[in-house]
């Protein structure tokens, strides 16, 4: 069932649970995930909402801690990390896109690349600006440095946003329903975007309940109850920019 | 993240709410200016009434008749006791070691007259050292003399109200005769004019006689009203008092157990009386003033609190992207501090400026003194911290799993 893997794992999970206690009832939103993730995989997770999915993500995003299990990034062990240590491992490891985009309001878009950086005392500010526009200029906006996030489109918010997850070099990107603000073309462009950087050997974790977005990703993994239903590697990846050319044009774009 | 980092973060979160920001601040700008200004109207009445008081003599002392309480606890007026002497004076003038001038002092109101213009006012019976107690100068003229003072002399020096008033037509009172009440008396020196003290009272409406002339000519008694001499330094004044008590109670032979039936007072004393009072009131302007600064410290918190709900989303993806509780806390302290450091600022600029504005509109005496810049400055900055504290902290403690997908 589980892909052969010949990379480097960046995301180790085994037998990851998690309980929430509301009230006095226990609500077990994962009860027992393992799998591996290797570098350079565009893995799409899929399930129903209260299949566990989000619990998942924010694990996997090091926003919240198992209850049990170990979980491994990049081979470092996050489950037993206090609250900061999990904040710098995330700055440096993790770059989060958001289905909403989450951009600062009334800020240019190189401001909203830089982020990330600003929470790493390592980089300095010219340092810091080169690689927000390097990063911009990767997501097709070198034209549009100096723009507001209130002067662009959603689809253009969303390359901002991915821009912003590319800056700090992370070892796995991390997308929650990433297109599901954005109308089809424009979801269809940023899935591109997405398939280029998994060509240029990103790793990437997609999460969506869109079953369409499965096939243009290297690997799937079903989620239902709190449990792996199904784990499959795609071998026939459809190609985003094909689907994109036999889209009609959208007028107002 | 670094210091420049969060600043530049404050600067653009104040700029992003210019206008409330600005009312933000508004509570603080008034809180500082006011009591910027309220301290400096203070301490301005504060040191005139000083300097007022320092002109009014030389480390003087006043020895006054009877004791604080007459018998049976009744106070008396010092006109009514008869205990202070010519004597005393004498005695004083001779043995007391730590005065460089004595001058007996007697007083009688009565109309002054020459020609066809009359003044109302009083003389005061006083000794040559006089001059040197109440720092006066004769300007024209000179002083009377020790001659005088052993004839008891019809002479007087006057003030520049007595000239102004007794000679309009601008003749050269020296050597004229002047009439009080009945009693024709010379004119032999014009004082050097001192103008109004800070009470209102009109220094220059005096005139100077003779002790001798005044006790014998015109009021008819041997005591004195009272003994006005001067110590030789600020720091001795206390104890010249003692030196002084000590020769008045051999003098009035007065056994160990029984009360002074005199009373002496020092110009400090004065001046720290009349003081205290404006120290009260200053303190008094500055409380209200305070109020009004804590007020604007409400102000903040309660548009820090507005302002931290209203970014829950934007804390939410800072801390997703690496920000770490204490990240978050700086930058909403530093907001809150910067909010209440500039309004600091602008309240210093306005308070001096509404103190210069009633110096020059009011023609009040203001003394902007550093440590109340810095006290009301120190205060707002305080006021940021203290009230920027609960709502960064509310910040910091955000679940970033909610923060990011609050609607």
């Amino acid at each position: 069932m589980t892909p052969a893997m010949s990379n480097r794992p960046i995301i180790e999970l085994h037998d990851i649970r998690r309980e929430f206690i509301v009230g006095e009832e226990v609500v077990k939103a994962l009860r027992g995930v393992s799998f591996t993730i290797g570098e350079g995989e565009f893995v799409t997770i899929m399930g129903t909402s209260g299949s566990g999915k989000s619990t998942l993500l924010n694990i996997l995003g090091c926003l919240d801690t198992p209850t049990s299990g170990e979980f491994l990034l990049d081979g470092t062990p996050v489950r037993t990390m206090s609250k900061n240590q999990r904040a710098v491992l995330r700055n440096r490891k993790i770059g989060f896109v958001f289905q909403n985009y989450n951009l600062l309001a009334k800020t240019t878009a190189v401001e909203n690349v830089e982020l990330p950086l600003m929470y790493n005392p390592a980089v300095g500010a010219t340092e810091r600006r080169n690689r927000a526009v390097t990063a911009l200029r990767r997501v097709g906006l070198g034209n549009r440095l100096s723009h507001k996030s209130n002067q662009m489109s959603g689809g253009q918010m969303q390359r901002v946003a991915i821009a912003r997850a590319l800056v700090n070099d992370p070892a796995v990107i991390l997308a929650d329903e990433a297109t599901g603000n954005l109308d089809t073309r424009t979801s269809f462009e940023i899935l591109v975007l997405f398939q280029e950087l998994h060509r240029e050997g990103r790793t990437i974790i997609f999460v969506t309940h869109n079953p369409e977005i499965a096939q243009y990703s290297s690997r799937t993994i079903t989620l239902r109850d709190g449990k792996i239903r199904d784990d499959v590697s795609n071998n026939n990846i459809l190609d985003a920019a094909e689907k994109l050319a036999q889209l009609p044009i959208n007028d107002d774009d | 993240m670094n210091f420049t980092n969060l600043f530049k973060i404050a600067i653009k979160a104040i700029n992003n709410n210019k206008m409330r920001s600005f009312l933000t601040m508004l509570g603080i700008i008034i809180g500082v200016a006011s009591v910027i200004t309220m301290l400096a109207i203070g301490q301005g009445s504060k040191q005139s009434i000083k300097q007022n008081i320092a002109e009014m003599g030389s480390n003087m002392i006043m020895i006054n008749p009877g004791a604080d309480r007459g018998p049976g606890g009744a106070r008396m007026s010092a006109d009514e006791m008869q205990t202070l002497t010519l004597t005393d004076y004498e005695t004083i003038r001779d043995q007391a070691k730590y005065l460089t001038a004595v001058s007996p002092s007697v007083s009688s109101g009565g109309q002054l007259i020459y020609g066809n213009n009359n003044y109302q006012s009083s003389v005061s019976g006083v000794s040559e050292g006089y001059l040197t107690i109440r720092q006066l100068k004769v300007e024209s003229g000179e002083m009377f003399s020790e001659a005088d003072i052993k004839a008891s002399a019809k002479v007087c020096v006057i003030g520049k109200t007595i000239v102004d008033n007794l000679f309009p037509g601008g003749v050269d009172p020296i050597g004229q005769v002047i009439r009080f009440n009945k009693m024709p008396v010379r004119v032999v020196g014009v004082l050097k004019s001192k103008g109004y003290n800070s009470m209102g009272m009109d220094q220059d409406d005096i005139v100077l006689m003779p002790y001798t002339t005044v006790m014998k000519r015109i009021l008819a008694q041997t005591h004195l009203q009272g003994i006005y001499a001067s110590a030789i330094t600020e720091e001795m004044t206390p104890v010249a008092i003692d030196d002084v008590t000590q020769i008045l109670r051999a003098n009035h032979k007065l056994r160990n157990g029984e009360e002074d039936d005199f009373s002496i007072r020092s110009q400090e004393e004065i001046s720290s009386m009349m003081t205290s009072t404006m120290s009260m009131l200053t303190l008094l302007l500055a409380c209200v003033a305070g109020i009004s600064l804590v007020v604007g410290g409400i102000g903040i918190m309660n548009i820090m609190y507005v302002s931290v709900t209203e970014r829950t989303r934007e804390i939410g993806l800072r801390m997703s992207v690496g920000a770490r509780g204490i990240d978050i806390l700086s930058q909403f302290l530093i907001e809150a501090i910067m909010i209440s450091v500039t309004g600091g600022l602008i309240g210093v600029f306005l308070g001096v400026g509404l103190s210069m504005a009633v110096k020059v509109l009011a023609q009040w005496p203001i003394a902007i003194e550093a440590w109340t810049v810095l006290l009301a400055f120190v205060v707002c900055t305080i006021t940021g911290v203290f009230f920027g504290w609960y709502p960064a902290r509310k910040a910091a403690n955000l679940d970033p799993i909610e923060a990011i997908r609050y609607e």
